[in-house]
């Protein structure tokens, strides 16, 4: 599959590996990554229709995020991890929330802890930490573990919050979901 | 504070005055009742829930003690035991059930967690629930034992029998204090020692690199 691919996509394809045995694992360049997963996705011969996780990691010792992306296809029964190295002066990213609706709230999440820009995406907003959060992005290597103010600072930010909020029904609708009517 | 009446008179009110025969002997009818008619708000969040799940089920039956029902509406609840970890996007959810308690009320901060932030020093959690709600008890362990529990209760229960309506220090509420520590910096450095904690904020663990961790097969050599 890797000559495949470097027939297509070139020097997009940085390189593949086994990890743990038997998963494999395929480094890309982020310009060319949406088209390769989607190839990935339509082709027959693979077809890695699921999208089963949307991550992150901050190894520390290269300053930027790795962006990884796990697929699984459901009729060859075959996992498939793909790895794609952001650089600290660029976190930015295409979307693939038009191939996979399930991306929408896994990029959300790396979007939140690690400052990835995702291009394209419908709703890039906090998912985990609170609304109102601005100390930046905490699973990052360079975050300090305690957080970036002090515990008085961050208990009155927490305690300005308004969780009510998160689930206003006008913001639903907004997004194309319908309110849920109470009086049903 | 108090009462003033029209013609700018300070009415003598419970809180005002000195215990008098007729105070004493409500106060003891007054503390009889809510110290054996405790009603607890579960606040579970984490493992130390269950422990309290436990206390309530049969083998230790909180019921004994008075805490008969535990009330899921804090409107309705007397004690409110919070059981677990606080992270700070639910601080405002803990501080918004502690007031729509009803005076009066108690707090107990079960667990270490709860009490102090435990192991879970990060960026996300509050380190100590007393940072948003005043606590009345605080129950240690990890989780602490089902008698520990009922032993914080009945500590609050101890401290309700020695309520009394002359004292007016009792059910003030600051709603501005919240999250205010009372010890100046210099203070909680003397006490914290070279070590650092959550309150110091200049010792930051985590800025130095992690060197990337080796392959398994790079060690298999
Ligand atoms: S004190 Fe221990 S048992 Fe209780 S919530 Fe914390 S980690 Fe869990």
């Amino acid at each position: 599959m890797t000559e495949q691919l470097t027939a297509i996509f070139g020097s997009a394809i940085v390189g593949s590996e086994v990890q743990c045995g038997d998963q494999e694992v395929l480094f890309v360049e982020p310009a060319q990554s949406r088209e390769i997963l989607e190839w990935l996705k339509d082709n027959e011969e693979h077809s890695y229709d699921l999208l089963l996780d949307v991550t992150a990691v901050d190894y520390g010792s290269v300053p930027g995020v790795q962006v990884v992306y796990q697929l699984w296809s459901i009729i060859h029964k075959k996992l498939l991890r793909i790895k794609c190295s952001l650089p600290e002066n660029r976190l930015k990213i295409r979307t693939v929330v038009d191939l996979w609706s399930c991306a929408n709230w896994l990029e959300r999440e790396v979007f939140d802890l690690f400052g990835v820009d995702f291009v394209g995406h419908p709703d890039l907003r906090r998912i985990l930490m609170p609304k109102n959060y601005s100390e930046g992005h905490p699973l990052r290597k360079t975050f300090p573990l305690r957080g970036k103010f002090s515990r008085e600072k961050q208990t009155k930010i927490a305690l300005e919050q308004d969780y009510e909020d998160y689930y206003r029904p006008e913001q639903l609708g907004a997004l194309g979901i319908e309110p849920v009517n109470d009086a049903d | 504070m108090g009462i003033i009446d029209d013609n700018k008179r300070q009415l003598p009110v419970a809180g005002n005055s000195a215990p008098t025969f007729l105070t004493t002997k409500v106060d003891f009818v007054v503390n009889w009742a809510r110290r054996n008619s405790l009603w607890p708000m579960p606040f579970g969040t984490a493992c130390c829930a269950i422990e309290m799940m436990a206390s309530a089920a049969s083998n230790f039956d909180l019921a004994r003690f008075g805490m008969e029902r535990m009330s899921f509406s804090p409107r309705q609840a007397d004690v409110l035991i919070c059981a677990g970890r606080v992270p700070y996007k639910l601080a405002p959810v803990l501080r918004r059930t502690w007031d729509q308690m009803m005076q009066p009320k108690w707090c107990i901060s079960m667990g270490a967690c709860a009490s102090s932030g435990g192991v879970f020093d990060t960026y996300s959690m509050v380190q100590g629930i007393d940072t948003i709600v005043p606590v009345d008890v605080y129950v240690p362990g990890c989780p602490p034992r089902p008698e520990g529990l009922i032993y914080g209760l009945m500590m609050i229960q101890e401290k309700i029998r020695n309520e009394a309506l002359a004292d007016g220090s009792l059910r003030k509420e600051d709603p501005e204090g919240a999250g205010k520590p009372e010890a100046n910096s210099s203070e909680v450095r003397a006490l914290t020692g070279v070590f650092g904690n959550s309150t110091q904020q200049e010792k930051v663990s985590s800025l130095a690199q992690t060197a990337r961790p080796g392959r398994f097969k790079d060690l298999l050599g």
